[in-house]
């Protein structure tokens, strides 16, 4: 086993395309350090990329936040910007694993672990974040719903990796809150979850949503449906119904250890419920 | 040895007092060392492996690729551990259990192991070798394990403890009874009845070290074990008979212990680490991981229980009956039998038939886990007694109190109770301010008693007596719970020291006689009584040194605070002697002053216990969350009040853990699914309230400060005190353990839905 630690994104993605064998790219390694420690896998080769100038670090840029790729969760808290703009992703970043784990983990990590019930991703899906990729033919950006394809896998090529994740500035009267269920208060995976991001007019209906949940399908789901069912209407009771039903009906769980399939879809229902509640209070809806 | 345990009122000004732990520092500063940090100069790192299969034949096992690979110096096979036992059955069962010799008889049954230079070669060379199994049909739920149509485990087993012996084998290898009077007359009796079915899945102790030891066998043929273990002379006896070793040739050190709970009562690992390093020459590092100790140490029962029960309208129980199936694992156990005996342990009954089936599966072999049995029948019992109070119209607590037993009851399982501590804790929790706090919306409150045999055995201590006037004290029993503390405090009581004067170690197996384990709440309630003898014996000689000293006869000294007094006016001007002056002299009186015992300490005091608590449901998830909780139990004497607390709050949390969220969980092919804290979830610190605890001290009688055991009574109660309170907070009976979300939202969809 090899490891190595550039000091360039150049570098790091030269040397991860040239590579022969399993690769790994080491952020906070709270996923790699576990799977490697299981006998899960043997990389060959691991790709340190802490030291890679400004990926330690979140930027305010003019259209909104660069998310470095080696920040971890809890300096993500500790950013007032981001929480003011953003409370629902910081509170999904700060809901992974434990406070320790916290210390070290990252949301890029998080994302490219591709695990359905991973709890930034639903948040970040609803906030319409997107990831900024560097690879061997130069950069892009995908939407963070493009980059897991199902449990474990992503759509990043050899050679790439996630730079940073990107957010857009706030438009007034926004609000986004991310809930998962676990069986315990901390220190667990999600059974099912659900992140909800609005943008409401000055009477408070909600002009823009966007509602994605979590461990009830291969991958996290955005659910079009669950949007349109509150766009154009206070968040009335109604709404809210129609909102809970809609994303019941868009799950399509599977029974295993963490729940049993009417558990995911009856709570997806209830939690999207709930954090669209927050959401709009959040946005300054009453 | 003429020694008194009886009990004798007296003012204690050491026991009862809260000093800190003697091993407190290096356990916080991280300088204690557990099972795993010991090290020896040229260890090598052992690895097992373990069968995939729930069930299977092991046609063939080749070892030869790992045997070549560079760096490996030992491999083993069941071949490598011959059985020596020699038709002891139970002997035999652990010896299979510790490598399977013709069967794999569940997920993770070790098949193999391998000595390695370091762990990636001991890794790759469980990968070389090559086992040929032929898969069988399995089976792991207690109720299916018992139908005709099950597969068989073991074609030799025909149920005991019927009238007639069975025409074929089963997985049920006994049947036992308990109870007295007439059940059918009192149902008959009976105004109002209730009958319900229950099930619990199998927890795991869940104790944060994992099993580990270091071997060293020598080329002469003796051993060393350096050892996490609950009971280092079990162990010593167990490896020595597996191995075909003489007992005192094998000595065995016990490390400090990062939890038990009866899950390290019993060898695993130590017998195969022993088999590599004598096959290796080397000695042998063996460390399991926690997926191991899942897999393949030993988690409780998982239970199918039947309880009918009836009472007249004056709220008197008139018949109780109880049916109770047991999972042991693949090898025979007796833990539906302690469940039946401690069903309806906490009642005055007239009529009482209890009966209960072993029932073999392909699970890991069943260990002892904290007043094993008990929790489980007393969730059973204790939701159908909270049902019938409901029934019948009376307070769930006036009701315990009015069937309450009480000193001359005839116990459930036979004998007579001397003076014990049922009622008063109800009386104590029907008093509690806790039972008078308001709900809210979605909240119950459910409350529940618990009975435990408590054990004492067998017990041999050593206190000697430095020349600096301090005391070193030598118990067998390992220190589960702050044992040495207390025991420090017991031996500063009875020399009339101070507790700090005292230190206390747990004594290897090659410098003290036999102790039984850490077990049956038993380590302070019997070293205890063994250090009260070992002082008194001290004291004896203490006596005789200062009446030598004083050219006086013996019997004219009495030991009154720490100190030699002569007795009468004649000896008016003779100044006391203290126990450092008489130490500092004892070179030129005698030599060394020492006080030993070796003794069976017979009467462990039985415990109750009554929990009460306060659970909210979310009736749209299911979720729960524990409110408040109170635990109220006797403890016969608290020798040190805090750590008796903490085994209240202990068990209490463990058992919050089991009635909540904690279970095994095997898929259809045989396989464990959650072999890690991530899916076999204990609760987590901000999961549990503050747990209340209130002692009361019913003297025991048998114990000469009235001590009784207090480790394991605290986790009977709380599976049915949640699971009524989790009932009374959704409005509807929850019968399977755990609750998880999923079951509790299941129930309320279930009663919504009609």
């Amino acid at each position: 086993m090899r490891y190595i630690r550039p000091l360039s994104m150049e570098d790091a993605v030269g040397q991860l395309a040239g590579s022969s064998g399993t690769a790994a790219i080491l952020a906070g390694g709270s996923d790699l350090l576990v799977r490697m420690k299981g006998g899960f896998i043997e990389p060959d080769l691991i790709v340190d990329i802490k030291a890679i100038d400004g990926l330690g670090e979140i930027r305010e840029t003019a259209e909104g936040y660069s998310i470095g790729a080696a920040v971890s969760c809890a300096l993500m808290g500790e950013s007032a910007a981001l929480k003011r703009e953003w409370p629902g992703v910081v509170e999904a970043a700060k809901l992974i694993g434990s406070k320790q784990v916290q210390g070290r983990c990252t949301i890029v990590g998080n994302l490219c672990n591709a695990s359905p019930a991973a709890d930034s991703v639903p948040a970040l899906v609803a906030a319409g974040a997107r990831a900024l990729i560097a690879g061997p033919g130069g950069k892009r950006t995908v939407a963070v719903e493009a980059v897991p394809t199902g449990p474990g896998k992503t759509s990043l090529a050899k050679g790439e990796i996630i730079e940073a994740i990107l957010l857009d500035r706030r438009a007034p009267r926004s609000g986004d809150a991310y809930l998962r269920f676990i069986p315990r208060t901390e220190m667990d995976i999600a059974v099912v979850s659900a992140g909800v991001n609005l943008t409401l007019d000055e009477a408070g209906v909600v002009k823009a949503a966007r509602v994605a949940l979590g461990a009830v399908a291969a991958t996290v789901l955005l659910v079009e449906e669950a949007a349109e069912a509150l766009i154009g209407r206070k968040l009335d009771e109604a709404a809210l119904e129609r909102l809970a039903k809609v994303c019941s009906g868009a799950c399509r769980p599977i029974d295993d250890k963490r729940g049993t399939v009417e558990f995911r879809r009856k709570v997806a229902g209830v939690l999207a419920r709930r954090a669209a509640t927050t959401a709009y209070a959040r946005a300054g809806g009453k | 040895m003429n020694f008194d345990p009886r009990y004798s009122g007296r003012n204690f000004t050491s026991v009862g007092t809260r000093p800190i732990r003697p091993d407190g520092v290096d356990k916080v500063t991280g300088r204690a060392r557990y099972g795993a940090d010991f090290n020896m100069a040229g260890q090598l790192v052992g690895r097992v492996l373990r069968s995939p299969h729930a069930h299977a034949t092991i046609r063939k096992i080749d070892t030869s690729k790992a045997e070549k690979l560079p760096g490996v110096k030992a491999v083993i096979t069941a071949a490598d551990l011959p059985d020596l036992t020699d038709g002891d059955a139970a002997m035999y069962d652990i010896l299979d259990n510790c490598m399977a010799r013709k069967k794999a008889l569940y997920d993770g049954h070790a098949v193999a192991a391998v000595a390695a230079v370091d762990a990636r070669t001991a890794r790759q060379a469980l990968k070389l070798i090559e086992v040929d199994y032929e898969v069988l049909p399995h089976v792991t739920d207690v109720d299916e394990a018992m139908k005709h149509s099950a597969p068989v485990l073991n074609d030799t087993i025909f149920t005991e403890g019927v009238e007639e012996k069975p025409a074929r084998p089963s997985n049920v290898t006994t049947r036992t009874q308990y109870g007295h009077g007439d059940i059918h007359k009192g149902f008959g009796q009976a105004d109002y009845v209730v009958e319900r079915s229950f099930k619990t899945e199998q927890t795991h102790q869940g104790y944060i070290e994992p099993h580990a030891c270091v071997a060293n066998v020598s080329s002469d043929g003796t051993a060393d074990l350096w050892v996490c273990t609950q009971g280092h002379f079990v162990y010593r006896q167990h490896c020595a008979q597996l191995l075909g070793m003489e007992a005192s040739k094998l000595r065995v050190t016990s490390s400090e212990i990062g939890g038990g709970f009866g899950g390290k009562t019993h060898v695993w690992a130590e017998p195969v680490a022993l088999a590599l390093s004598r096959k290796a020459g080397r000695p042998v590092k063996l460390v399991m991981t926690r997926d191991e100790v899942f897999r393949a140490s030993g988690p409780t029962s998982a239970t199918s229980i039947d309880v009918r029960i009836g009472a007249s309208k004056d709220g008197t129980i008139t018949a109780a009956e109880a049916t109770l199936r047991y999972s042991c694992g693949p090898y025979a156990g007796m833990w539906a039998e302690i469940g039946a005996m401690t069903a309806f342990a906490c009642y005055r009954l007239e009529n009482v038939k209890t009966v209960g089936y072993e029932v073999l599966v392909n699970r890991p072999k069943t260990a002892a886990y904290r007043a094993p049995s008990a929790p489980m029948a007393a969730f059973a019992v204790e939701s159908t007694v909270d049902e019938l109070a409901k029934e019948i119209g009376i307070d769930p607590v006036e009701f315990r109190i009015r069937n309450a037993a009480q000193e001359g009851t005839r116990s459930s399982y036979g004998p007579v109770y001397g003076p014990i501590g049922i009622g008063p804790t109800l009386e104590a929790a029907k008093n509690h301010p806790h039972m008078k706090a308001p709900l809210g919306k979605n909240q119950g409150r459910g409350m529940a008693c618990g009975f435990w045999f408590n054990f004492g055995g067998q017990t041999c201590t050593d206190l000697n007596i430095g020349m600096d006037g301090s005391v070193s004290l030598a118990v067998g029993t390992v220190d589960v719970g702050g044992s040495r503390a207390s025991l420090s405090l017991v031996a500063a009581e009875e020399l009339g020291i101070a507790y700090e004067q005292v230190k206390a170690v747990v004594a290897d197996t090659s410098s003290l006689g036999y102790n039984d384990m850490t077990d049956g709440s038993r380590g302070t309630f019997s070293s205890s009584m063994a250090t009260i003898s070992a002082a008194r014996n001290a004291i004896k000689i203490l006596r005789e040194r200062a009446a030598q000293t004083w050219d006086i006869p013996v019997e004219d000294v009495v030991w009154e605070k720490g100190h030699a007094i002569a007795k009468g006016e004649k000896y008016g001007n003779l100044a006391a002697l203290s126990l450092r002056e008489i130490a500092a002299a004892s070179g030129k009186t005698g030599g060394p002053i020492a006080g030993h015992s070796e003794l069976v300490a017979d009467g462990a005091g039985v415990s109750f216990a009554t929990h009460i608590c306060d659970i909210e449901v979310d009736p749209e998830t299911g979720a729960t969350r524990v409110l408040r909780y109170t635990v109220v139990q006797d403890a016969g004497k608290a020798v040190h009040p805090t750590y008796v607390e903490g085994q209240y709050q202990g068990g209490a949390a463990q058992g919050i853990g089991w009635a909540l969220n904690e279970e095994y969980i095997y898929g259809k092919d045989g396989r464990l699914q959650n072999p890690g804290f991530l899916d076999y979830r204990i609760p987590v610190c901000s999961d549990l309230p503050m747990i209340d605890t209130q002692i009361l001290e019913i003297p025991n009688p048998n114990h000469p400060y009235g001590v009784r055991g207090v480790g394991e009574t605290s986790i009977v109660p709380p599976l049915a005190a949640i699971a009524n309170a989790v009932s009374n907070a959704a409005g509807v009976r929850m019968t399977h353990i755990p609750m998880s979300p999923p079951r509790i939202l299941a129930a309320i969809e279930a009663e919504r839905g009609g």
